[in-house]
Order: C-alpha cells, then structure tokens, then sequence
C-alpha cells in the first residue's frame, strides 16, 4: 500500500511538473512575442504593442503610440511574427510526430528531405508555374505554391518510410541514409532549376534554399495560415496513439490502436504542416530536431506535454531567430534558415556523440 | 475461450504455419514450446489478432478477431513481446500505465494508478518505478513490459487483492519467451503470476524455450515442429523422451521430480 501511494505521489509530482512547464512555454512565446514585434529600425514598446492592439479592436484606452509603429507593426511586424509563430510550431510538432512514428529521436522534416521534397516542388512551381498559368483555373493556380509544396513533402515522406521500414522496425541507419540520398536527389533538383530559370524566377529560388520570413504579406499569410494551422494542432491529438508507438507498432496494435490509420494520419499531417510552412518560408532546418529535443530533456517524452510544449516553444524559438535574422546584420537581413542550421548542426553533433556515450547506437 | 482452427500462414513460398488448432480456456497455462523457427512466434501473432491468417480463422468467446473492435479487443488480451524496442526515456510508471491506454475514459486515474501499482509489484519491479526504462538491464525491462501486459489484462472495480483479477469478461495473456534475460528465481516468479492469473479464471498461452518450465508450470503444452502441433496433452503425456528427441533432435532423459512428480529433462 505504500508503495501505492508513493506511485501516486510520484504521478502528481510529474504532472505538476508538466503543467508548470506548459505554463512556463506558454509565457517564454508571449515574452518572445512582444519582444520582437517591438524590436526593429522603429522601437515599439510591449505597452504600445498593447496600445496599438486594443485599439484596432476600437478600445482607444491606452493610447500613447505613434501613427508609423502602428503602420510597422502592423504592415510589417506582424504578419512575420504571425508566420514565425506559426512555421515555428509547425516545425517543432511534425518534429516531435515524425520522432514518435519513426521510434528514432534524430528523424526531422529536414533530416530525412520533408522540407527539401517540398522545397524543389514549390521551386519546380515557380519555374514551370507560369507556363500553367492560362492553362489552370485561377484558385489552383493560386494555391498551386502551397499545393505542389505539400505533394513534395508527402511523397519525400512516404518514401523514406517505405525504404526504412520493415517488419514495423524502422531503421535508424537506413532512414538517415535514405534522408541523404533524398536531400541530394532534391538539391540537384533545385540545381536543375536554378540553372533553366531566368532573373526572377532565381530570386524566388534562393528564398526556397535559404528559408527567410521576409517580404510576407496579410493576404499570401491568410491563404495558408489555415493550411499551416490545422494539421499542426490537429498532430497534437495523437499524443496517446505515439506514446504506444513508442513501444513498437505491433504493441500499439496490442493496446487497441488502428496503427495503419495511424501512421497514415501523422504521415499526412506533418506533410501538410511542413509543405505548407515552407510554401511561406523556404527551407528552415533544425527547428523540428531541436526542440522537441529540448521538451524531452525538460519534461521527459510523454506526448501528451511533449506535443503542446513543442508548439509552443517551436513558435517562441522561430519568433526569436528571425529577430536575431533580421537585426544581426543591419541594414541587410540574413536569412533565417542559415541561422537555425548554425544553431543545429552543433546541437544535432552534440546529440550523436552524447548517444553515442550513453551506448545507444 | 481463444481458439484457432486450421491456421495457415506462409512468408512468400515457405509455409510457417500448416494447420494450426489450439485453444486456450479460462483458468489453464497453456505452454507452446518447440525448436528455433518452428513457428511459435507467429503463432502467438496470429492468435493475437496483430496479423491475420491466410486460412483459418482465431476467435475470441465464439466471435472471429477481425469482427473485434481493437480497442475491445485490447480490453480482453495482452501481448508481452519478444523484444520491446522502447528506447525514449520514459520511466518506468509511465511504461506500466501505457498498459491502461485501453481503459482511457473508462476507468478513473486513481483506478489506473492503484492496478499499475498492483502489477508492478506482481512483476517485482516496484521498487523500479522511477527509474528511466532505457537505463535498466535486460531483465528488468522485460520484468517492466510484464508489469505492463499485468496492467492491461487487470481487471477494474473492486478491492481486489494483488495477483487477484477478477471481473467481467475472461481475459487471456499471450507471452512471447517471458523468462527470457531472467535469472532462475525471476523466470519462477514470472510463470507464477501467470499462474495466479488463471486461478481467477483468467486463460494464459506462453511460448517458452524451456521444456522444465513448461512442466511445472503449464496445464497443457503443444509441441509445435514445422508449422504443425506434433504433441499436445498433459506435461506427463507431452514431455517425454521421443518427444522431445524427435522435435528438438536432441537425446534426453526424463525423469520424475523427487518433491512433486512433474516431468524433468536432462541432456542424456
């Protein structure tokens, strides 16, 4: 009986832990939030955001701001911080899914060629895009970026699952090497295209292979912010289905989940979630690597913190890359994605070579 | 009851299972034992439900599989697997309370936690609970996915006793080589607790490697050659010299146990 009870003083020690944590992610984005949408060539203080804010809703309360922050913000501030927000948990949470579904904590939407799939999609539309232009009706030739980036996605997916899966083992080895062969097939791709396209159809391109948040606008940030919206808190629905997971497919199947819809779901959604930020953004890495990561050192793997922490804190970190994109090279604006993977790759070495100490590989 | 009848099951042109009958009734240890790549194992998948027969058919209470709702049926039997890949760092806890992933909504937390609690003691891993899973040997963790499969197939409601389930509904427990990565006194204990399990009326089938163990602890064992049943009965009637000999291809001697009677084999 007491152990009973020390297990039950144990469970409530954890939960607490989890609450406080979610909490305490909650609170880093809406610091990250203010902090950056405030910073920038026209300073904007976090109560004249609020001022600003509340008075687009028509509660002229606080006043006290200037006509050009409130144009800054939001013309400018906003949309990105809003697209941040949102490629950032996107990221983050088909991150910590395709971790789950793939039982191997180094799978990333970048690292097994997600990101570069949709990627050389996306370039391929804007390259060919145009001659389809008279062809196609007007809303899928509108949404034909977004469309052709999700396809990418999907299919880069599908298809290092089908070469690295077996038995319902998913190799570890295997996925890596098939995410390599993967990510070169899609640089050559893009080479390809880099090499028939013309002035401005290879601005466009670099956007793709960089990964900015620049130059986004409330109308482009509109049409997809559903596409991006949806999946990713959809994802995080799965918590329990991906703890069984976690254990193996065919235990999952044990524990009376459909794990064939499953797996198909996930698949599905983190495509749509990653295609569609991309579409936004190019290729922005190590988002979905590294943060889950950081959850899972906080507060352990249990999905059903990791998934909503990872949303939250994949938001505040991308919010917080792209200040630091935007402000560390003035006047010029480095690329958001060449920051992430500055940050990454190290990150993602340190993990090969502290598992490779703890004897797991 | 779980039964199979006639279960065929072949990987491209190598059949694995030729015919395959065997049920499992309330309240008896059936043992399943027979050489390396005999088929055990997929037998135990089939009966499971996680793949399905190319011919013949496996019921539960009279009801083909395929017709069972999965998590219904997840409410009904456990599997403990031959290898759990589990390797994120969940401890120990949270293993055993995937166990009640089944019952989410049905049964209260406070139940989950004290049934957890119940099979992790069944397992003799309670003093393990906080530990990180990934960090434990091999015996441990297979003792923890015991625990788990424990939880699962527990039944809710009542004050029931460790080692005590009860309630609604037959429940049976598949065990793939449970005592492998066990030392003696924990490949005991874990064949005990299957054993108190059927005492409430529960039916339990184990693959083992161990034809002793089977012995002393299974009411009923088959042995399986080829894909097909070539003995079953009694531990008396099944574990015997030509037996064994002519399924394993190896000479032995039976003798009787000098303290309880049962069947014991040595090398010759």
């Amino acid at each position: 009986m007491e152990i009973a009870v020390d297990i039950g003083r144990a469970t409530e020690r954890q939960a607490r832990r989890s609450r406080y944590a979610l909490a305490a992610f909650a609170a880093v984005l809406l610091a990250a939030f203010f902090f950056a949408v405030g910073h920038g060539a026209v300073a904007i203080g976090p109560l004249e955001t609020l001022a600003i804010f509340l008075g687009q809703l028509g509660l002229d309360v606080l006043g006290g701001y200037q006509g050009v922050q409130e144009m800054v913000l939001l013309a400018i501030r906003l949309p990105r911080a809003v697209l941040a927000l949102l490629a950032g948990a996107a990221l983050a949470v088909a991150g910590a899914a395709l971790q789950g579904l793939f039982r191997n904590p180094l799978a990333d939407p970048g690292l097994i060629g997600v990101s570069n799939g949709s990627a050389l999609a996306a370039g391929a539309a804007i390259v060919f895009g145009g001659a389809l232009l008279g062809v196609l009706p007007v809303w899928l030739s509108a949404g034909l970026l977004p469309l052709a980036a999700f396809l990418g996605g999907l299919a880069t997916t599908l298809i290092v699952y089908r070469i690295a899966s077996r038995d319902g083992r998913t190799e570890v080895a295997t996925m890596l090497l098939a995410g390599i062969a993967l990510n070169a097939l899609a640089a050559a791709g893009i080479g390809l295209l880099v090499f028939v396209s013309d002035d401005q159809q290879l601005r466009d391109l670099q956007f793709w292979l960089l990964g900015g948040l620049g130059g986004v606008t409330w109308d482009s940030l509109l049409s997809a912010a559903p596409l991006i919206l949806a999946p990713t808190l959809l994802l995080a629905l799965f918590s329990r289905q991906l703890n069984a997971f976690l254990l193996g497919e065919t235990e999952a199947t044990h524990l009376g989940f459909d794990v064939e819809r499953t797996k198909r779901w996930i698949i599905v959604l983190a495509a749509l979630a990653v295609g569609a930020s991309v579409a936004l953004t190019g290729v922005i890495g190590f988002i979905g690597l590294v943060v889950p990561h950081l959850v899972r050192l906080m507060i352990g793997p249990d999905h059903r913190t990791l998934l909503p922490a990872s949303i939250l804190l994949g938001a505040a970190l991308l919010l917080l890359a792209d200040l630091v994109a935007r402000t560390i090279v003035l006047p010029a604006e480095l690329p958001v994605g060449i920051l992430t993977s500055c940050i990454g790759g190290p990150f993602f070495l340190w993990l090969l070579m502290r598992r490779r100490g703890l004897g797991m590989w | 009851m779980l039964s199979a009848s006639a279960l065929r099951y072949r990987y491209g042109a190598k059949p694995i299972l030729a015919g395959v009958s065997l049920s499992v009734r309330p309240g008896e240890v059936v043992a399943v034992i027979g050489p390396n790549g005999a088929g055990k194992s997929t037998l135990l998948h089939l009966l499971s439900g996680a793949m399905k027969p190319q011919e013949g058919e496996v019921s539960l209470d009279g009801r083909p599989l395929r017709q069972w709702r999965p998590a219904a049926l997840a409410r009904r039997r456990a599997v403990l697997p031959q290898a759990p890949l589990l390797s994120f760092p969940f401890r120990v806890l949270e293993v055993v309370m995937l166990g009640r992933s089944p019952y989410a909504g049905q049964v209260g937390r406070q139940e989950d936690l004290r049934i957890a609690a119940a099979a992790l003691r069944e397992a003799d891993v309670a003093h393990l609970a906080e530990r990180i899973y990934p960090t434990l040997s091999g015996g441990e963790r297979q003792r923890v996915q015991l625990a788990r499969v424990l939880a699962q197939v527990w039944p809710a409601g009542g004050e029931a006793r460790a080692g005590e389930p009860e309630g609604p509904g037959t429940r049976y427990l598949l065990l793939d080589e449970p005592t492998n990565n066990l030392d003696i006194a924990h490949q005991q204990a874990a064949l005990a607790a299957a054993r108190r399990l059927t005492d409430h009326g529960h039916g339990v089938l184990t693959v083992l490697h161990d034809p002793n163990l089977a012995a002393l602890h299974a009411d009923r064992i088959c042995i399986l050659q080829d894909g097909a049943i070539v003995a079953e009965g009694p531990p008396d009637a099944v574990i015997t010299e030509s037996n064994l000999e002519a399924a394993f291809g190896l000479r032995v001697t039976v003798m009787r146990h000098p303290a309880n009677g049962r069947a014991v084999m040595v090398p010759a």
